[in-house]
């Protein structure tokens, strides 16, 4: 009897999956030789110099500086998420409801500004905030202020320029979340007698509200990592992690001092993402699903 | 790339393949510094001429901060760097850790000549820069302020100010405010310098932590006085802005020649170390840069004219005005402890 014989649609499917294996493999082995690997060993080392040690972790969990830094990191990210929900979900909603041609005008210019460097954007926004620059020359100008008001070099200057940056990664999910909400569900409250307003409140905000939380998510967890704004716009006082993981290299001149730092923050980050995607799928954070 | 560059680069793949011919018998070392017009400006007035005068090659590197690779050249056993141009401090710290050469200056006279304090056993100056009190003469067209206690008096002297974000220089600064003399500063009086900068952080507008961005605050002006490297000032100052500093009470900085421990051209590497502190070469240094040479003989050349050798920060009249900072302090434990307190000042 003939036992072996391959079931020719099992073999199809095996090809199917070689192919497909074949297809990512090199984006894993890029993921897998450019972050999995470096990021390691850099943890590694956090915990091995010269032998085992907790010293690095001891520093982070007992020094004031590491406490004090990661709380105004995690402040910061707050007020910048609030803001740019704020400022984000009318520009998305508008972009929503507006005519096709409207709507492309207005995600072009929320995602224009990703085509300047980060550094550069900084700079800008030190031109306009600082003593000099044209925001308070032009109150002066308007007799408004008598003296210069102090809107860089410090952390109100750090939220703006930051918010500035993050605002299209709360834009494009807030975006693409409702595009998804049908249209008629509003039609169908407005018929049933709902006011414009409560139709909102009742249908649309609560439809929307994975997208609020894939874009707060994305805005916060990005927001953690910042550097370059807090170190030009900060005035030296808005000491954020980054900058701890930065100033650990001098100090200590060793990595495991610096990466003990980062693994603190990378932990908080992913930890962030596990109670996040207790409530929505983590598809929807990352891809606009 | 140079064509000499080039040239040693094939010496150094042809010694590698087992192909050492006459022509690549010619000694050569590789030398690193910090890049920039800063190199640029050394390759004219002393790499190029030592090289010419020694009958070596000089293979150049460069790189911001040199001490992380020291570290792992020196570890791995086998360096590939020879001579390293460095903050004086790293210098210091590698020669007690064992990742640098300690030096036989008795073959190197042209740096046994140099002062005690200009020379370490593991180093010798290369050339000065200075943190210095710099001011809008906008803000100060007369009675600028001329010292650090000027600086610390708000009242005096009205005006935004910034510090660099660094102990270094800063806590000279403060007990210089404190009414330390320049010449008594060290062991510095920690506690004290750090009291006496609580008292002026609230009107300190922005700590600086690069160069570039102390020159914007002065161009800009952003703050009406600030520390910063003479060099940044002057580069302002010749842009059209109406700075100035003084030299007064400055702090004199350098960065120092130093070798490898189990550098692959030792020899060669030494009398390398000789000819780069000559006081002519040194001399030429100031004609292409704004820093001062680390040798002070060559202000005995005649090479600097007067009013040029008045602008640099190691100009012995200058010099005079100045704290020399003490890298033996800084890189001591007590040093190392002041510079963690940095941080928690700041943040508080």
């Amino acid at each position: 009897m003939a036992t072996s014989v391959p079931d020719p649609s099992q073999k199809h499917q095996r090809r199917e999956h070689g192919l497909m294996l074949a297809l990512v493999s090199p984006a894993l082995l890029v993921i897998l030789l450019l972050i999995v690997l470096p990021v390691g060993w850099l943890a590694w080392q956090s915990i091995y110099h010269d032998g085992f040690t907790l010293e690095n972790y001891r520093r982070v969990f007992t020094e004031d500086i590491y406490w004090r830094s990661f709380a105004l990191t995690f402040e910061i990210s707050l007020a910048v998420t609030l803001i740019a929900l704020l400022l984000g979900y009318p520009v998305a909603y508008l972009a929503n409801s507006l005519p096709k041609g409207w709507s492309i005008l207005i995600l072009s210019l929320v995602v224009l500004p990703f085509w300047t460097s980060v550094l550069v954007r900084a700079y800008a926004w030190l031109a306009l905030l600082q003593r000099t620059g044209v925001i308070n020359q032009f109150l002066r100008y308007l007799d408004v202020i008598s003296e210069p008001l102090a809107l860089a070099h410090n952390t109100f200057g750090t939220v703006v320029a930051t918010v500035h940056i993050l605002l299209p990664f709360m834009v494009l999910p807030l975006y693409a979340t409702m595009q998804k909400i049908p249209g008629d569900l509003m039609q169908a409250g407005a018929s049933l007698g709902a006011s414009p307003s409560l139709t909102f409140c009742r249908v649309f905000l609560p439809l929307s509200l994975p997208g609020v939380l894939a874009g707060c998510t994305m805005v916060f967890v990005l927001c953690l990592g910042f550097y370059i704004t807090p170190e030009l716009l900060g005035g030296g006082r808005t000491v954020m992690v980054s900058m701890l993981v930065s100033r650990n290299v001098e100090l200590y001149n060793q990595f495991g001092a610096a990466s003990a730092v980062a693994v603190v923050l990378l932990l908080s980050v992913l930890a962030i993402f596990f109670v996040v995607s207790r409530f929505i799928s983590l598809d929807r954070v990352l891809g606009q699903k | 790339m140079t064509m000499r560059q080039h040239f040693g680069l094939g010496c150094a793949l042809l010694g590698a393949i087992g192909f050492g011919t006459a022509a690549c018998a010619a000694e050569q070392i590789t030398f690193v510094s910090q890049g920039g017009a800063y190199q640029a400006a050394q390759t004219v007035a002393i790499l190029d001429p030592a090289a010419k005068k020694l009958g070596i090659t000089i293979n150049q590197d460069s790189i911001p901060d040199a001490w992380p690779a020291i570290k792992t050249q020196v570890g791995s056993g086998k360096p590939i760097w020879d001579v390293v141009d460095t903050p004086t401090g790293n210098c210091l710290r590698g020669g007690e850790q064992g990742l640098i050469e300690k030096l036989d200056f008795s073959k190197i006279p042209n740096g046994a000549a140099m002062p005690e304090a200009y020379r370490s056993p593991y180093s010798v100056s290369y050339e000065f820069y200075s943190s210095v009190l710099a001011y809008s003469q906008k803000t100060f067209p007369k009675d600028a302020p001329n010292s650090w206690v000027d600086f610390w008096d708000v009242k005096k002297f009205p005006g935004r100010r910034a510090l660099r974000n660094h102990p270094f220089a800063t806590l000279e600064a403060a007990l210089m405010a404190d009414g330390v003399a320049p010449d008594k500063l060290y062991p510095l009086d920690v506690d004290r310098a750090f009291r006496k900068l609580e008292e002026i952080k609230p009107h300190i507008t922005v700590w600086w932590t690069s160069g570039a961005q102390s020159a914007q605050l002065l161009n800009d002006g952003e703050v009406d006085m600030e520390m910063a490297w003479n060099g940044r000032v002057s580069a302002v100052a010749k842009e059209g802005a109406k700075v100035s500093f003084t030299y007064n009470q400055g702090i004199l900085q350098s960065t120092s020649l130093c070798i490898l421990k189990g550098a692959p051209n030792l020899g060669t590497a030494i009398k390398f170390l000789n000819e780069a502190v000559d006081p002519v070469h040194q001399a030429n240094l100031p004609l292409q840069i704004d820093y001062g040479p680390g040798n002070p003989k060559a202000f005995e050349t005649n090479v600097i004219k007067p009013e040029r050798a008045a602008q640099l920060p190691s100009e012995p009249a200058n010099a005079a005005k100045q704290a020399l900072m003490s890298y033996a302090w800084w890189s001591s434990p007590a040093g190392e402890a002041a510079e963690k307190r940095w941080a928690s000042f700041m943040q508080k």
